[in-house]
């Protein structure tokens, strides 16, 4: 079954709105995508029926606000396919979530003697954060590289860890490049090694069907906006084992359970690492999108994806002065196209796109380091979604086509 | 709420404001681009939200702009602008540099009030107003002239 486009398009009041007088095309969705009514209305409907603060509360709207946080985390835990909502801890985004792994379990388990695996194609917020914890305990970071394809380099697998390899982290899915990694090959390696595997997966969950279990990963962190769902959410998934003998990450209220003058001792998972009152009406709005989700179906989401990709790069690929990157398969990747025309820089690129109507990133997409790996400054890059069109994409080649005119004049 | 086609035509008028002819001619032809063989001051500027790079070196030779050039990449106002800069500022003292150098950066920050008679040809550049994300990109290569400035021992 394909995705009813037209449909989905009459959920998203935004699509309907002009930019510099002709539609909007958002092909942005890779940096965060727009929001179905479902979801708007989730957040209005709390703010206007039930806004209360959760789980301390003896009244019927603190009962109510509760029920529907706590349901949110399961719908979220089901998406994923977790084994309870314990192990789903709710932060304000992907960066956040990793930093809480690096500051919690990183700082009590890597030492000057370890190393920490990296990739090529990491997300600054997949970087920083084991940059500042390798520096800070003198640890070694090493980067697995590329092959022309923009894939992984992972010829010799089984030689990928060291004997002092203490942790893996990677993109379930590049930002720049659209390549897909093989995370459940990676995982069976680090499980056999005893190496510690994070999947940073902002661009995977919102677009592939995501089992935690099969992957078998220890760690797997994701956002909200980039799935339909408001911003200020993120989440964090882990390993019952892992996330009990971590140390919290912020304190403060709700993640105590008694406390002293003299000290304290901690609230349950997955409270103990949600201090303070968390971003309650987003996560509620964010179980209203995982509902709109699932009812479209991952499977469909993700083949309507590899549909409009392979138009993408068939149409883009006929023009002349076109540099595309990543996998040319388009089931090796995830719906981002990312592309230098010409020598053209990719901020003029954008800039004549958007008076087309046209709404694409250029630049370095927070991965300055690959970007010098691929020798360039930087890129133009159209990431699809649920509600983009063929015709969009037809927009898109006219734009660029102005754009060479424009700039060729 | 459709725009009219006045709407239509100051938004054309406004690309081209971003892109006058005079800074896409400095965009296909570039002056000064290149290194010198020994400059007396040399600064990288970098702009890290767009990645634009421009590097400025100078001979400063009694208290003039003997030399000057330009070397870098990134989108077509930030090369542009660079390229205008060194036009505008061989020959020139560095007092007069340093004053066009406040005029260009005050008419980049809104101001309406500077004489379009120091700037010359940098006017052209006063569109860039309009799409504010794109200033930095028209300052960079004068930000890195000033830190390129800075080295210079001041002539007694």
């Amino acid at each position: 079954m394909t995705l009813d486009v037209q449909r989905i398009r009459e959920d998203f009041p935004i699509l309907k709105r002009q930019v510099y007088g002709k539609p909007l095309v958002y092909l942005d969705n890779a940096a965060t995508s727009q929001k179905p009514r479902q979801v708007i209305d989730a957040l209005v409907s709390y703010y206007e029926n039930y806004n209360s603060n959760i789980h301390r509360a003896v009244h019927c709207l603190g009962e109510e606000a509760t029920a529907a946080y706590e349901e949110a985390r399961a719908k979220v835990a089901a998406f994923i396919n977790a084994p309870s909502p314990e192990f789903i801890v709710f932060t304000r985004n992907t960066t956040e979530a990793i930093n809480l792994v690096a500051y919690t379990w990183g700082h009590a388990n890597i030492t000057a003697r370890d190393e920490i695996l990296l990739t090529q194609m990491e997300h600054h917020s997949n970087l920083i954060p084991w940059q500042r914890l390798a520096a800070e305990k003198g640890a070694t970071i090493r980067y697995i590289g590329l092959t022309d394809q923009q894939t992984l380099d992972l010829a010799d697998l089984a030689n990928l860890f060291q004997s002092n390899t203490k942790m893996i982290a990677m993109p379930h899915a590049s930002n720049s490049m659209g390549t897909i990694n093989p995370i459940e090959e990676i995982a069976r390696e680090a499980r056999r090694r005893g190496v510690m595997f994070l999947v940073d997966g902002a661009q995977g969950a919102p677009h592939l069907k995501v089992d935690v279990q099969a992957i078998n990963c220890d760690f797997y962190a994701f956002s909200s906006h980039k799935m339909l769902g408001p911003t200020g959410v993120g989440v964090l998934y882990g390993r019952r084992e892992l996330l009990e003998e971590m140390e919290p990450f912020l304190g403060g209220g709700e993640m105590i359970r008694k406390v002293t003058f003299e000290g304290a001792s901690w609230n349950d998972l997955p409270w103990k690492f949600e201090a303070g009152t968390p971003n309650i009406a987003d996560v509620i709005a964010f179980g209203a999108a995982i509902d709109y989700l699932s009812e479209l179906g991952m499977d469909n989401v993700r083949a309507h994806e590899i549909e409009i990709t392979e138009y993408a790069l068939d149409r883009l690929g006929q023009m002349d002065d076109i540099i595309l990157y990543g996998p040319s398969s388009s089931t090796a990747r995830g719906g981002v196209v990312s592309f230098n025309y010409g020598d053209l820089h990719p901020h003029d690129v954008g800039t004549i796109l958007d008076r087309h109507g046209v709404a694409i990133r250029a630049g370095h997409h927070c991965t300055q380091p690959l970007m010098r790996t691929l020798g360039v400054s930087g890129t133009a890059r159209a990431s699809f979604y649920v509600y983009n069109t063929r015709d969009e994409v037809d927009v898109l080649v006219e734009a660029l086509e102005a754009a060479r005119d424009f700039f060729g004049k | 709420m459709t725009p009219s086609n006045d709407e239509y035509a100051r938004q054309e008028a406004e690309l081209d404001d971003l892109y006058r002819d005079i800074i896409l001619d400095h965009y296909r032809h570039p002056r000064h681009r290149g290194s010198l063989r020994s400059p007396t001051s040399r600064h990288e500027g970098l702009n890290p939200l767009c990645g634009d790079e421009v590097t400025v070196e100078l001979v400063v030779k009694d208290g003039r702009i003997d030399e000057v050039a330009y070397n870098g990449s990134g989108c077509s106002i930030s090369q542009s602008s660079a390229s205008m800069m060194t036009e505008a500022i061989e020959g020139k003292s560095v007092d007069e540099v340093n004053e066009l150098s406040n005029a260009f950066t005050s008419m980049m920050r809104g101001s309406d009030d500077v004489d379009p008679e120091i700037l010359g040809d940098l006017e052209a550049l006063a569109g860039v107003r309009k799409f504010p994300v794109r200033v930095k990109c028209a300052t960079l290569a004068w930000h890195t002239l000033n830190e390129a400035l800075e080295q210079i021992e001041p002539t007694p």
